[in-house]
């Protein structure tokens, strides 16, 4: 493919990497950066939380923002910063645990009824039409009714009703891409199908699901935080930016630095995410 | 295919797909914790009681017979009477859904008068400053969640100046549309970002179209290019958009309804889940779904209708 006759190579500048190409987009760096960040504090909050999230100071209720406490204090004299940062293992978690293994499951039955197609490719389109029928939010709060409250019951409900978009992309790339000569020389080389499946057709067609997985991740932080104010999601008095905003409700004429300061951390991730899921759109997408 | 038949088909496929909705809804609601006859009679009643209400559920009947017995009274327009409300669950809902629709009509108003221009104006503007500038700031929008733009609004417009009323729902339709301002605004502001998106990449797309640098070559004036040929397409795209996204704005609303307190049936759905009132739940479920499907229908159809690449396929 880069392979040119000798003269046209000497003529042509050197072929940049995909990745300097990408390097030189602002937005994709910087939600590269943000992630990054995101990430340290998610692994280590303590090691940037200025106080014990956990300290409870009823000399110090709901202080307005400070030197000493930037995003004040809560009503139990909480500081707010710390329990904002303590929050990102739990938000960025979400992120991760309620995508992956719609991803799985998505990218699995996606790819299986793309390649046989027949009765089991027109159940699964029945399936994706009564789920797509439900708006997202109502079908996962229907599912956390019935399972309880509760991060990992939170997770399980997206999950259930995630899976389908991604098997939808799936499903749709391994179909375009059996038009291809490979996957035909495929079969006629007497391949197993799982091989043809999981080996070449696979690698080919996931590149649109991955893009999807990061905006899914945006997604998943919005979600999962809503549920979390809604009070369906992770509980008090976990930290968590969903329940922060809920506990601070109660207080929005009177310290709404409570509500307000966990939600800059929710945009920040959520644009992060964004961010580098439109680089990878861009720096993935095949080039004429 | 033709029109006729693609619309037959396209109905045809809806019966398939409700069944499973409601096998969906069905076992859902079945699932759910708790015993429904205890529910409704409290927990002090004797059990005869409970197996009396048991017996009118039809809950000893085997889960097929339920399941047709669910089918056939919601065709008949029963789903029950709701616990919290103590009323017929048609009856309840009926009277939040206007609520509901108001706000939803009125957030995507907002959001299309919101996009609209701007993504004119980064269109035509594209790759320069007030592009960059738009495309950031609804950059940013996309990652904020309704609840929290809401909040937002709540906290300054409403709380702190006291422009607007902090919740509640108007009698007359100025009052209605003064009383749901914020909580339509929460809900455009994140709509209007993803339409802006979409609007201006379709007329890009438009422009750079060779019959409209045609349309230029032959020296039609811009005002008409835009009206006749860049209007329309990303007229149709819009209005796609909007149809297939009634899933996100119904979530959108639900949010919001619960964080401006609006009697709607979103702030419903969640008061039902919260009582285990699960005929109310069921039925708001189905309705919810109904809606979705009948919007995805239109949109089909006005689709087929207005562009005509799609009478082909």
């Amino acid at each position: 493919m880069t392979e040119t006759s000798p003269l046209s190579a000497a003529a042509a500048p050197p072929q940049k990497s995909r990745l300097q190409i990408a390097l030189r987009k602002p937005g994709f760096v910087i939600g590269m950066v943000i992630i990054g960040l995101s990430t340290l504090l998610a692994v280590a909050p303590g090691l940037f939380a200025p106080y014990d999230p956990n300290f409870i100071d009823y000399t110090a209720v709901r202080q307005p923002p400070s030197w000493a406490h930037p995003f004040g204090t809560d009503m139990l004299g909480r500081d707010s910063l710390s329990r904002v940062i303590s929050a990102y293992s739990v938000n960025m978690q979400m992120a991760v645990l309620a995508t992956v293994f719609a991803l799985v499951i998505g990218v699995v039955v996606g790819a299986l009824v793309g390649y046989y197609r027949g009765l089991a490719d027109m159940i699964f389109g029945r399936i994706v039409d009564a789920i797509i029928t439900f708006p997202f939010l109502v079908l996962v709060i229907a599912v956390v009714a019935v399972l309880g409250p509760g991060l990992v019951n939170m997770y399980i409900a997206i999950t259930l009703v995630g899976w389908v978009y991604y098997a939808r992309l799936m499903r749709a790339e391994v179909i375009a891409q059996m038009g291809n000569d490979y996957a035909a020389s495929g079969v006629v080389m007497g391949y197993s199908d799982r091989r043809i499946i999981f080996r070449h057709l696979l690698p080919n067609a996931i590149t649109p699901v991955v893009v999807y997985w990061m905006t899914d991740m945006a997604l998943a932080i919005l979600l999962g935080s809503s549920l979390g104010y809604l009070g369906l999601g992770a509980q008090p008095p976990q930290a968590e930016w969903g329940v922060l905003i809920a506990e601070g409700r109660n207080f929005i004429t009177t310290a709404w630095w409570l509500s307000l300061m966990p939600g800059i951390a929710i945009v920040l991730t959520g644009l992060g995410f964004s961010l580098i899921g439109d680089g990878l759109a861009d720096l993935l997408r095949p080039r004429g | 295919m033709d029109r006729v038949q693609y619309i037959l088909k396209r109905l045809l496929l809806m019966i398939p797909t409700f069944l499973l909705v409601m096998v969906i809804i069905f076992v859902l609601v079945r699932l759910l914790p708790g015993d429904p006859a205890i529910a409704i009679a409290g927990d002090r009643a004797s059990d005869a009681d409970l197996a009396a209400i048991r017996a009118r559920l039809g809950l000893n009947e085997p889960m097929i017979v339920q399941f047709w017995l669910f089918l056939t009274n919601t065709l008949q327009g029963d789903l029950g009477q709701s616990i919290l409300m103590r009323a017929p669950v048609t009856e309840v809902i009926a009277k939040r859904l206007p609520v509901t629709g108001f706000l939803t009509v009125y957030a995507v108003a907002l959001s299309l008068l919101i996009a609209g221009p701007l993504a004119f104006v980064a269109a035509l503007n594209r790759g320069r400053w007030p592009d960059t500038v738009i495309r950031t700031v609804f950059q940013v929008g996309l990652s904020m969640p309704v609840f929290y733009i809401g909040l937002i609004l709540l906290t300054f417009l409403a709380a702190q100046l006291r422009w607007f009323p902090v919740g509640g729902y108007g009698g007359s339709f100025i009052e209605k549309l003064y009383h749901l301002f914020l909580p339509a605004v929460a809900v455009a502001l994140y709509t209007s970002a993803i339409i802006m998106r979409n609007l201006r990449s379709a007329i890009i797309e438009v422009l750079d179209a060779e019959y409209v640098q045609f349309a230029r070559a032959k020296g039609l004036p811009d005002r008409l290019i835009l009206g006749r040929h860049v209007l329309r397409n990303a007229m149709i795209s819009t209005v796609t958009l909007l149809g297939l996204s009634i899933g996100n704005l119904m979530s959108g609303t639900l949010v919001t309804e619960t964080v401006f307190a609006v009697p709607g049936v979103g702030r419903l759905m969640l008061e039902a889940i919260f009582a285990r009132d699960y005929p109310l739940i069921q039925g708001l479920t189905l309705t919810f779904a109904v809606l979705v499907s009948v919007v995805f229908l239109l949109t089909d159809l006005f689709q087929s209708t207005l562009d005509p690449r799609m009478r082909l396929t």
